[in-house]
């Protein structure tokens, strides 16, 4: 085939505000308060000057520790997140507004209420990232405490998600508001809401987990993937994987959406973003976090390194409680032993191996080349568009939709104007289908 | 120029609630919002409850909060059925978006049908209610103060974001539930936001006295209201609190001729309600209605009227163009925001955190 395709394939973008994580930069001097309403104001203003699709919010509701205390190397401390969007709600006209909100540590009724309640002061732009963290370290800030098996955690997540939607179906706009009766393995409710049907028809429901049940989670319920795959050979097999989940649930692949998490830094050559990238490496990688990083890996104290030496000889602890809140290292044998590896050959210090091996940005490049990676990440069917993360807060998506939406405009692979008011039109996802209750 | 006022400043308050239930309620709470501080009222609350039909008040004020620039936004939210810790988050989090002007409502759900919603427990006496309610606000303040105001310090030379000696654990251990911390929301701006708890009901008293910032009373009479008044200020005295740190509010049901108010669980008429069971002209006379909140005020039975509009549509304009401007036009309501916080507003100190080195500036 040599003639151009006939129809581009739409690009979504979406931003994620920078986070609680080693991604955001915060010792630059141009970062921002991480917690001012201003800077949600800022961010959320520019991803609505560039179209966006939505923009995302995460959540995490225990502050992360190390070896019993809190982690104090990243950034700290965050807004609840509906309520912020709740506010953002008031400073945005079309812009989808994502919550990120636990499945395990919130009921039902509540979750309907507040998403609806999202949704209807938004005029229908809300979803809800449905994740499921229910380590015993979290619930220990909840009356429950560490009640859900690992195991579960998607057979509570997914009822939950299922409760919700009928609860949301149970009183329509301008109809009768009916009782709804929920009897299940996870939840014994009754009642009525105190809600209209959210203008949506049903919030935007995104799904982050990565395992096979998240997957299969994903594929039955989820309009959504926030997935982790921005590479493009992983990501063709993560889109493969999970749009081939589709038609087991009566679904079409449009259906359901994935976005990777990306990053990307620009320049105006392609040296000049090079150079760039490598200096936000260093940012994100100091020498404190490049120890703390390894320490996540081997699970052992590892501070008497100097991060400008060399490797540590010792072999990871697998049984290790050293770090508490964050998602563990699958395998962190396999992963000493590529990083140890990756330092013999190439000689490098602890700091220089833990930048080679995680501190690797996305999309580097002049406007127009980034650009071009995003469509060709599409076109070829490693993603339907992205979640920018950006690294500083709040000017950290300034250059790309000054710089790169227009070239995506021009490339005819985004949109000019938003032609419809909801997140649901945005994402070009159909209504969902309305189902009478059971009583 | 300072003078010295011969009287404590008046505090006016109103509710909006109820609200649309669809997509409606966002603008019809921004234009009650933006008359209430055209008119300077200290704050508005938003009542809620998973019974009555209505948006999330916190969220209602949330998106009425960057519509609106000084008058505080105080939600009901409830402590029976929702996670403590959400409860904290979430209304710190209003504090956020409003710069410092939040407050919140305690309140309980009471019977089994709304436990039947979450159907998890089942509705314990109203007593048990208010005191874990009263647990509730007291881990909630915890909560608050478990980021010491300078905990973000973004040292460069040593990596560190934050001082971690400055976030605490808060290992609340309660009659029915612990909560282990910190928070996962930055100390908010007021410190703490406002606390009001509806005084009405005597269960919710002994929660009031000891953790309210500002409590609701509702009474017959100045005799009456001064009585509750000085109740409460004993019972808080007694909590080891400083009584002059606790606003007593009255609230009033406010209709038009013939229309009564709201109806009054506790069963009193409606104290401004003049000559007769049918309700009275309090709306329909403004300033008669702006004399008696002068008397009761002026003689020290009440630090200020919070209405409770039958109506807020209807009722809230007329109570802000008669009953708040001839209470201006007397020089006994402000004309003009002189804070920008609730706290500033009410009149109160914003709190040192209780995890402060002591002797920290206060
Ligand atoms: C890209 C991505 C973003 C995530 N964001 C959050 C988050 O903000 N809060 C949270 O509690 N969990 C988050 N998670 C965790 C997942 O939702 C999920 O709970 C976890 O990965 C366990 O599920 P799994 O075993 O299917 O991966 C995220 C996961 C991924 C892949």
């Amino acid at each position: 085939m040599t003639e151009s395709r006939p129809a581009r394939k739409q690009i979504h973008l979406a931003a994620h505000f920078p986070g609680v994580n080693s991604t955001t930069v915060w010792a630059d001097p141009r970062s921002g308060s991480q917690i001012d309403f201003s800077s949600f104001e800022h961010l959320a203003r520019t991803a609505e000057r560039g179209l966006f699709d939505f923009f995302f919010l995460a959540e995490g509701l225990r502050l992360r520790e190390h070896a019993g205390r809190v982690h104090d190397l990243d950034v700290v401390g965050r807004p609840e997140s509906i309520t912020v969007l709740n506010a953002l709600a008031a400073v945005t006209d079309r812009l989808g507004l994502a919550a990120t909100v636990n499945a395990t540590f919130n009921e039902p009724y509540e979750l309907a209420r507040r998403l609806a309640s999202l949704d209807h002061l938004s005029g229908g732009r809300a979803a809800w990232n449905v994740v499921t963290s229910s380590d015993a370290f979290t619930g220990e800030n909840f009356r429950r405490g560490g009640f859900l098996d690992r195991a579960d955690r998607y057979t509570r997540a997914a009822e939950a998600l299922a409760t919700v939607r009928e609860l949301w179906d149970s009183w329509p706009a301008g109809g009768e508001r009916r009782r709804f009766a929920h009897d299940g393995p996870q939840f014994r409710i009754e009642g009525e809401v105190t809600v209209e049907r959210p203008p949506q028809g049903h919030p935007v429901v995104i799904q982050a987990g990565d395992s096979a049940e998240g997957r299969e989670f994903a594929a039955s319920a989820a309009d959504v993937i926030f997935s982790r795959h921005s590479e493009p050979e992983a990501g063709r097999a993560f889109y493969a994987d999970v749009k081939g989940r589709l038609a087991r649930y009566g679904r079409r692949p449009e259906e359901l959406k994935i976005l990777p998490a990306v990053t990307y830094v620009l320049g105006d050559t392609e040296a000049e973003a090079r150079e760039r990238a490598a200096l936000i490496s260093r940012q994100q990688v100091s020498p404190q976090n490049a120890i703390l990083t390894l320490e996540q890996v081997w699970g052992r104290d590892l501070s008497a390194y100097d991060p400008d030496g060399p490797f540590p000889e010792t072999d990871p602890d697998p049984e290790s409680t050293l770090v508490q809140g964050r998602v563990r290292v699958a395998d962190p044998f396999a992963v000493a032993a590529r990083w140890r590896a990756l330092s013999e050959a190439k000689g490098l210090s602890i700091r220089e191996t833990v930048i080679e091996a995680t501190g690797r940005h996305s999309f580097v490049g002049t406007p127009a080349s980034v650009a071009a990676a995003l469509e060709e990440h599409v076109a070829t069917g490693a993603a339907d568009g992205f979640i920018l993360v950006p690294h500083l807060t709040p000017g950290g998506l300034d250059d790309f939709v000054d710089r790169v939406v227009p070239l995506l405009q021009e490339r005819g692979v985004f949109r000019t104007e938003y032609t419809g008011t909801t997140l649901r039109s945005h994402l070009g996802l159909p209504a969902p289908v309305w189902k009478a209750g059971t009583p | 120029m300072t003078r010295a006022h011969p009287y404590r400043p008046l505090h006016l308050a109103a509710e909006i609630a109820p609200g649309a239930v669809g997509t409606r309620a966002a603008a019809d709470a921004v234009a009650l919002a933006r008359i209430g501080e055209e008119a300077g009222l200290d704050f508005l609350t938003h009542d809620d409850s998973f019974s009555r039909p209505g948006l999330d008040a916190l969220a209602v004020l949330s998106r009425v909060a960057p519509a609106t620039r000084s008058i505080g936004l105080v939600p009901t939210v409830t402590t029976t059925h929702t996670e403590p810790f959400h409860v904290q988050a979430a209304v710190a989090t209003l504090d956020w978006v409003s710069r410092g002007r939040a407050g919140w409502r305690v309140e309980v759900s009471r019977g089994a049908a709304e436990a039947a919603l979450f159907g998890r427990r089942a509705a314990p006496p109203t007593a048990a209610l208010w005191q874990e309610a009263g647990e509730v606000a007291e881990v909630a303040r915890r909560l608050w103060d478990s980021w010491e105001d300078d905990a973000e310090i973004r040292d460069v030379p040593t990596g560190r974001f934050i001082d971690r000696d400055k976030l605490h654990h808060v290992d609340f251990q309660g009659s029915v539930f612990s909560v282990k911390g910190p928070s996962i929301v930055p100390r908010p701006p007021q410190g703490h936001p406002v606390v009001v708890v509806d005084a009405t009901r005597p269960e919710a008293r002994e929660t009031a006295a000891r953790h309210a910032d500002v409590a609701l009373i509702r009474a017959a009479s100045p005799e009456e209201a001064a009585g509750l008044r000085a109740e409460l200020h004993r019972a808080a005295r007694a909590h080891g609190r400083d009584p002059e740190l606790l606003r007593v509010l009255l609230s009033v049901p406010a209709g038009l001729p013939g229309l009564p108010g709201h109806s009054d669980p506790s069963g009193h008429s409606d104290p401004f309600g003049h000559s007769g069971p049918s309700g009275d002209s309090d709306l329909a006379d403004p300033a008669a209605l702006a004399e008696r909140i002068a008397a009761w005020h002026g003689g020290g039975a009440v630090d200020g009227l919070h209405l409770v509009p039958a109506d807020p549509a209807r009722d809230l304009p007329r109570f802000a163009a008669g009953t708040v401007a001839a209470l201006r036009g007397r020089g006994l309501f402000r004309t003009a925001y002189a804070g920008t916080t609730l706290r500033d507003h009410l009149g109160l100190p914003r709190p040192v955190s209780q995890y402060a080195p002591k002797g920290a500036d206060a």
